[in-house]
């Protein structure tokens, strides 16, 4: 038996042809806020589902604070908390009595899990009479998270808690998050945004059904494995179009106002690569661009580990 | 099972149930505005028939005929002749329902040997209409018969293209708000048990609540247990809505136990909700899940016996009614309130029904938990 709060072995699920989960293994620690980051499809959701036992893995095994989710599934489900990615509370039901109902099921009361669940139902408790399907999207994912909270579970899951929450109610859920780190809890969060990645104490990046990388987020870009360079100047498109079809280009994306350029030739010197690629630059037409060695991010490891091409906002 | 947790669940259940106003408003108007309409307005009773005389005989004894039959208030003579062709063109045309004809010598046959031929021909494009039509005609003409001490027998018809078909009634004096209420009060219950079991469990799949519940302490066992409880609480309040209405606004006899009824709809019940409960496993939105229940009703209540009997169907129809719980709770209700049976009448199909009970649920807790592990 492993003394990690959640440790996964070879876990593998399917649905029918789809293989939602192909050899998932990872562990997070105790008091851990750990992350699962990857775009929609990459199987965040059925590796949540298999922890918190709703699924059977079809190969693997995993424990969750040290119970097997296949045979202590009673043990687990009573030391849980769970938070959906689709709002999952009773729309006819009031705040309060969305609350109390999931404090009651644990045998439990909204007084006893008071403390803990304080500093984010507080914020909503003056619309504890309210319909919860009246809420907005930020109070219902308060609402929703003292629910998973109220029967003080030694463990949490959460869903990508964030999706269709404003960004200042995005940022305060982190704050809050953190916050029940602190006290002790055990947080597995999944998310597909790359600056809520950034809080995590650790992250794993997730891409079609398997783990590609397992890192605290500062460090997931060391192991980078080509020279990169930042890239500024006029008429960014074409610049980008154009440095694409440079000899050693590996990969070009746009990065804020940069572009990030990869060399295709592992182990060569960044600031080489950087003059090289001004030079290139300089013979395409672009007179004024400013070329400067960089290490890479969370965000280039992403997208360098994934295989295909994704849409990111920026 | 967890008792506590069940309670728990049951408050949630309520309290929803209760918070629902459009659908309570709407289960308490049910019973009344469907034994309204399918007791008063869907009636078989024919008000006026329009009739074609052709009257051969001219004598006071065929006089007598259609006196009586017009002024039984049933029946109006729409126009007459002597000629059976222009009696068929009405008949065709839709300006006479049906015709009478007496025959010359009807009333000389009559007084002579006692006996005498009449003919009566019905469009029957509207079958039940015309078998009303024909036996209030049929009672009108016997009670004449018996006045003039003679028989009347009937003509045989020739014009190939009306067919009368002859139907078997068991209510002769129509009363058909006694015969349909007792059925329709099963139909009530059929719906809130199967059709509101259903919607209500895959509102829980739909609304994503059920994955949130399959997560905590819950059993499955406590969890199907709140779910039915409260809707077969309702449906038995339903009946007892419906058993006034019926009593007091309809004045339905009520002539066997009513605690017999009660201990009927308790078993009833049980099939019901289970189909009900099985419905919801195999389906993942509520549109669905009345879909499927829409069709499992319709079937049964057609297969049921409530609009026309069983024992006029095919042989396989009648076998499969056997397996129709619905027929069974119309038989004991009817056989309950308006034979007024005891419970050694209605043995049989109480235990059938408690077998299906048995079986249906069974069933569907195992497909519940299989689908939802």
């Amino acid at each position: 038996m492993s003394n990690a709060a959640v440790a996964v072995r070879g876990v593998g699920k399917r649905f029918g042809e789809t293989e939602a989960l192909t050899d998932v293994s990872f562990e997070a620690r105790h008091g851990e806020l750990f992350g699962l980051v990857g775009p929609d499809g990459a199987g965040k959701t059925t590796l949540f589902r298999v922890l918190t036992t709703f699924l059977l893995p079809d190969a693997g095994s995993a424990t969750v604070l040290g119970l097997d989710v296949v045979r202590d599934l009673w043990a687990i489900r009573a030391r849980v908390g769970y938070m959906p990615g689709r709002f999952s509370l009773y729309g006819d039901l009031t705040v309060a009595e969305n609350l109390s109902f999931f404090a009651s099921v644990f045998g439990t009361t909204i007084e006893e899990g008071y403390d803990l669940i304080a500093p984010i139902y507080r914020q909503i408790e003056s619309f504890s009479g309210r319909r919860a399907d009246a809420l907005s999207g930020g109070m219902k994912q308060k609402l929703a998270l003292s629910c998973a909270l109220v029967h003080r579970p030694d463990i949490l899951f959460l869903d990508e808690p964030t999706t269709g929450v404003d960004a200042v109610s995005r940022s305060e859920f982190w704050d809050q998050l953190h916050t029940l780190r602190e006290s002790g809890l055990t947080i597995v969060v999944s998310t597909p945004y790359m600056d809520e990645a950034m809080r995590c104490d650790r992250v794993a990046l997730m891409q079609g059904g398997r783990i590609l990388e397992i890192d605290p987020p500062g460090e997931i870009g060391s192991r980078y494995p080509l020279p990169l360079v930042a890239v500024t100047g006029a008429d960014r498109y074409r610049l980008l179009l154009s440095l694409r079809k440079a000899p050693h280009a590996h990969a070009v994306y746009p990065f804020g106002s940069e572009l990030h350029y990869t060399d295709n030739r592992a182990g060569l010197d960044p600031g080489e690569v950087a003059s090289e690629l001004r030079d290139y630059a300089r013979g395409q037409g672009f007179g004024d661009v400013e070329i400067t060695a960089i290490a890479a991010g969370i965000e280039d490891s992403f997208m360098e580990l994934m295989p295909a091409p994704v849409q990111r906002a920026s | 099972m967890n008792l506590r947790i069940v309670r728990v669940l049951l408050r949630k259940e309520y309290l929803q149930l209760f918070r629902d106003k459009m659908m309570l408003r709407q289960m308490l108007m049910l019973p009344f505005i469907q034994l309204l309409l399918l007791s008063t307005a869907a009636t078989f009773e024919v008000k006026t028939a329009n009739l074609y005389l052709v009257d051969r005989d001219h004598s006071v004894a065929s006089r007598g005929l259609v006196d009586r039959l017009r002024a039984s208030g049933r029946f109006r003579v729409a126009d007459a002749s002597p000629s059976m062709k222009l009696a068929d063109d009405a008949l065709l045309r839709r300006s006479a329902g049906m015709i009478l004809g007496i025959p010359a010598g009807f009333e000389r046959d009559a007084v002579r040997t006692r006996s005498a031929s009449l003919q009566l021909v019905f469009n029957a494009e509207d079958g039940a209409l015309a078998g009303v039509t024909n036996s209030y005609a049929q009672q009108i003409i016997a009670a004449y018969a018996r006045e003039l001490g003679v028989t009347f027998k009937p003509m045989v018809m020739e014009t190939p293209h009306i067919e009368i078909r002859t139907r078997g009634w068991y209510n002769q004096e129509l009363d058909y708000k006694d015969y349909m209420v007792p059925g329709i009060l099963v139909q009530l219950l059929t719906l809130v048990g199967t059709l509101l079991t259903a919607m209500n469990i895959v509102r829980e799949k739909e609304l994503g609540t059920l994955e949130q519940l399959n997560v905590t302490p819950i059993p499955r066992s406590a969890f199907i247990a709140a779910k039915l409880i409260p809707l077969w609480t309702i449906a038995l309040a339903e009946l007892s809505l419906g058993l006034m209405v019926a009593r007091w606004v309809f004045g339905v006899p009520m002539r066997g136990s009513l605690v017999l009824v009660f201990f009927a709809a308790c078993i009833y019940l049980v099939v019901a909700l289970g189909i009900g409960l099985w419905i919801s496993t195999t389906v993942d939105t509520q549109q669905q899940a009345m879909f499927i229940s829409f069709f499992l009703i319709l079937i049964y209540l057609l297969m049921s016996g409530l609009f026309t009997p069983t024992r006029s169907m095919p042989e396989w129809a009648q076998w499969m009614a056997e397996l129709n719980p619905v027929k069974h709770f119309i038989w004991i209700m009817r056989a309950v309130l308006l034979k007024g049976a005891g419970l050694a009448d209605v043995a049989r199909p109480l235990a059938i029904l408690a077998a299906s009970g048995a079986v249906v649920l069974t069933l569907a807790v195992r497909q519940y938990v299989k689908t939802s592990a």
